[in-house]
C-alpha cells in the first residue's frame, strides 16, 4: 500500500460498468513527509475520501477489487483509508 | 489506473483468437496536466475511446477482466476522461483544472 494525497475527482461518462457508482480520484503518491513521489495515479474510492485528504491506496488487483466491492473487475487501485497521521519513530 | 492520451491505433491481422474484434490503442501515459510521461504502450479498448482522447487505463491481470473472458491483456482502457474537478485548486497546469 502507498500513501497519497487526493488532488481531484475524475469525471468520466464513458467507463467500464464496474466503475459506476464509485468516485474516481486523482491521487498524488507522497513520501511519509508529504513530499510528492512520482506521477499521479487514479484510484477508485471505497472510503468516501475527498480532495486534500491523505489516503492509503492499494495497488494490486485482488485487494483493489475486494475493497471496491466489485469482483472480477478491471480495477488495479483503490483508496482503502483516510490517513489521520503518520508517526515517524 | 493511470491517465493517458490515445495517440494511435494498432492493427494486427494475425493475433490470438480471443483478441478478434478487440480494438488495440496506442497510449502515451500523461501527467495530470497532459504532459507525456514514460513510454507509449498498447492497450485493449473496453469503452470505445478514440484518437486524441484522454483516457484512464488499468494494468496487470485485472486488465483482462474488462472483457469478462480469457482475453490476454495486461493493459486495457477502462474510461474516457471528460475532466477533473478539484474543488478550487487546479489539478494541472491549466486554470480550469480540466485535462482537455
Amino acid at each position: 500500500m502507498i500513501l497519497g494525497r487526493v488532488l481531484g475527482e475524475v469525471v468520466a461518462t464513458q467507463k467500464h460498468p464496474s466503475h459506476q457508482g464509485r468516485k474516481i480520484l486523482l491521487v498524488q503518491p507522497v513520501h511519509p513527509d508529504d513530499s510528492e513521489r512520482g506521477d499521479t495515479v487514479l484510484a477508485l474510492d471505497a472510503v468516501d475520501a475527498g480532495v486534500g485528504d491523505r489516503v492509503l491506496v492499494v495497488q494490486e488487483g485482488f485487494a483493489a477489487m475486494t475493497a471496491a466491492g466489485r469482483v472480477q473487475a478491471p480495477i488495479d487501485m483503490t483508496i482503502i483509508g483516510v490517513v489521520d497521521a503518520v508517526e515517524m519513530l | 489506473m493511470m491517465l493517458a492520451k490515445v495517440i494511435g491505433n494498432v492493427v494486427a491481422s494475425a493475433k490470438n483468437a480471443e483478441l478478434l474484434g478487440q480494438k488495440l490503442l496506442l497510449l502515451q501515459p500523461v501527467t495530470r496536466d497532459g504532459t507525456p510521461s514514460g513510454r507509449p504502450l498498447v492497450a485493449i479498448d473496453a469503452v470505445g475511446a478514440g484518437v486524441h482522447e484522454t483516457v484512464y487505463w488499468c494494468r496487470g491481470r485485472e486488465a483482462s477482466l474488462a472483457f469478462g473472458s480469457n482475453v490476454p491483456a495486461d493493459a486495457s482502457v477502462v474510461g474516457i476522461v471528460d475532466g477533473i474537478t478539484t474543488h478550487g485548486a487546479p489539478a494541472g497546469g491549466r486554470k480550469t483544472g480540466r485535462t482537455r
